[in-house]
């Protein structure tokens, strides 16, 4: 458990693109750095350590944590590298709410990104796989996902419009969020009309490549008051790594969404996931996840994902917006991608996501996903949590 | 400053051979798929679930599997996709040649899937639950490509 209370107190982004030669990594996270220090009205001398992440596949260079120093602020300060794929992004939160939360440190900066651009997503996706037993049919994140939703289709009976459902929704959200790279409403017939990538998944049913970073601060409880008079209160962190080859994986479930759930919303007395929570910050790269992992999560009973997609429950104004800000159909630069969705349920605690804002949030949840069907999550909470 | 043109520079074609280990566990697998084509498989003492491709440690368990079981040929589908999109495959670095079925074969006695590649000659027959067999390469080179692909049987 938690030795102290931790907040976020500050966040910032890019304005997310398919593209950015006007920048290398390391400016690119200095604007990100610069508008997270700016948000809290914070001083890069006010921060006491630093931790960055990154996919080193996509660049094809290691050791940002040293390379990024004049970007990230780290010049003389501890500075700490994590990457655990996909899920990058909120294994960064989930670390810095230690450093914090065991009382090391006070103010600490999390940053992650990636320039997508650098390379071939799917071919650099390929080598964090076995080489020996997994990669000579393996073909990137589209692979790995198209044969979880055929698997559940074949299970429940889940159609490809159903998925397209998915889709137009987030899309249609993320003309709310200006940092969002696409930010263009889609009709159902568009998304099934678009080109077949692989056997379920359109090209408009799944997330693009993106250059992009987000930062955020969190603070110790003697600080994040006077930091900010809204701090975004992490009540708790869950993760589960299940697998060890791509074939081991129970396809159809995400195994490790579900105990990560339990995990949570036990340690937080959550017993009615669906009505004690006001908006889900998912990442979820392709439509149909956006199905299924509401069942892990136990939002819905199994097979009844669409059905509850399709009341309209999880758009803006419904019972339970999921991805106010577009998510990650909208906009994927991988590394800092778990991190944008931490901080986007923090600006939905805090009362800060202007047009995609859900109206009075007291308990949001963000997640990241990668690798072999893995999962982080975390609790943010407008109510300072029990210690 | 306004006006200047963005330079991108490119890495050329860089190549970097690596040696991997396969272990004890791997090295069986491949010495009898190449001089037998049989299919090796490894049971946990614990849990009894077999695994393919064999491996050490059950990480459920985290016991040391020591019992091999021949698992196969043939086997099911369990999962599928075909995929459709042009990609550079980091093994050669040159384009994937596609479309291509890639399929995940519960091999007839184990309880985990293989990934290989599926015939999708007629995609009308992959399925869910559809009954295959592998097809092998005629030169025996104790890789996971000795087996060129499974094939729906009729």
């Amino acid at each position: 458990m938690a030795k102290r209370r931790v907040a976020i107190v500050g966040t910032g982004q890019t304005h997310h693109k398919s593209h950015r030669p006007d920048v290398s990594g390391r400016e690119l996270i200095y604007e990100a750095v610069t508008r997270a220090l700016e948000d809290a009205d914070l001083s890069i001398k006010n921060i006491d350590a630093i931790i960055i992440g990154n996919m080193d596949h996509f660049e094809g260079i290691n050791y940002v944590d040293c390379w990024s120093i004049d970007g990230s602020g780290g010049y003389h300060k501890p500075v700490i590298k994590l990457t655990t794929g996909g899920t990058t992004g909120s294994t960064l939160a989930i670390g810095g709410y230690h450093f914090v939360a065991s009382g090391m440190f006070d103010k600490v900066l999390i940053i992650g990104w990636e320039k997508n651009s650098e390379s071939d997503t799917t071919g650099a996706i390929t080598t964090a796989f076995d080489p020996v037993w997994d990669r000579l049919v393996f073909a990137g994140a589209i692979s790995g996902l198209a044969v979880e939703a055929q698997s559940y289709m074949a299970k429940y009976g889940a159609t490809d419009r159903d998925g397209a459902r998915v889709s137009v929704r987030d899309r249609k959200h993320a003309c709310n969020n200006p940092y969002a790279q696409l930010r263009k409403e889609v009709t159902l017939e568009e998304v099934l009309a678009s080109p077949m990538l692989a056997d379920p998944i359109h090209l408009l049913d799944v997330c693009p490549r993106t250059d992009g970073a987000c930062a955020v601060i969190m603070a110790s409880e003697d600080y994040a008051e006077k930091i900010t008079s809204t701090p975004d209160w992490i009540w708790a962190t869950a993760n589960r790594h299940k697998y060890t080859y791509l074939g081991d994986v129970n396809w159809g479930e995400l195994d490790s969404m579900a105990e990560a759930s339990r995990d949570l919303f036990k340690k937080c007395g959550i017993t009615e996931p669906r009505k004690q929570i006001d908006v889900i910050e998912m990442y979820q790269p392709y439509s149909f996840a956006g199905i299924i992992w509401i069942e892990d999560m136990g939002i819905v009973p199994r097979g009844k994902g669409a059905e509850y997609i399709w009341s309209g429950a999880t758009d803006m104004g419904g019972e339970l917006p999921i991805n106010p800000s577009g998510g990650v159909i909208a906009c994927n630069p991988i590394g800092a991608t778990g991190l944008i969705r931490c901080a986007e349920a923090a600006l939905q605690v805090m009362g800060k996501a202007e047009a995609r804002q859900v109206p009075d949030v007291n308990f949001a949840v963000s997640t990241g996903f990668g690798g072999c069907m893995w999962t982080d999550m975390l609790l943010h909470g407008k109510k300072k949590p029990n210690l | 400053m306004e006006n200047i043109e963005y330079i991108i520079i490119e890495s050329g074609k860089a190549v970097q051979p690596f040696n991997y280990s396969v272990g004890m566990y791997g090295s069986k697998f491949f010495y009898e798929l190449k001089n037998n084509r049989k299919f090796l498989g490894v049971q946990c003492p614990k849990c009894k679930k077999v695994y393919v491709p064999p491996r050490r440690v059950c990480g459920d368990c985290f016991v040391e599997m020591k019992e091999f079981v021949e698992v196969g040929p043939k086997g099911t589908i369990g999962t599928f996709t075909i995929l459709r999109f042009a990609f550079i495959d980091p093994e050669t670095g040159t384009q994937k040649p596609i479309p291509y079925g890639y399929g995940f074969i519960k091999l007839d006695g184990a309880d985990t899937l293989f990934q290989h590649y599926i015939d999708v000659h007629d995609e009308s027959k992959v399925k869910i639950g559809a009954r295959v067999e592998p097809v092998f390469s005629d030169e025996k080179k104790g890789t996971i490509k000795d087996i060129l692909y499974f094939r729906v049987i009729d």
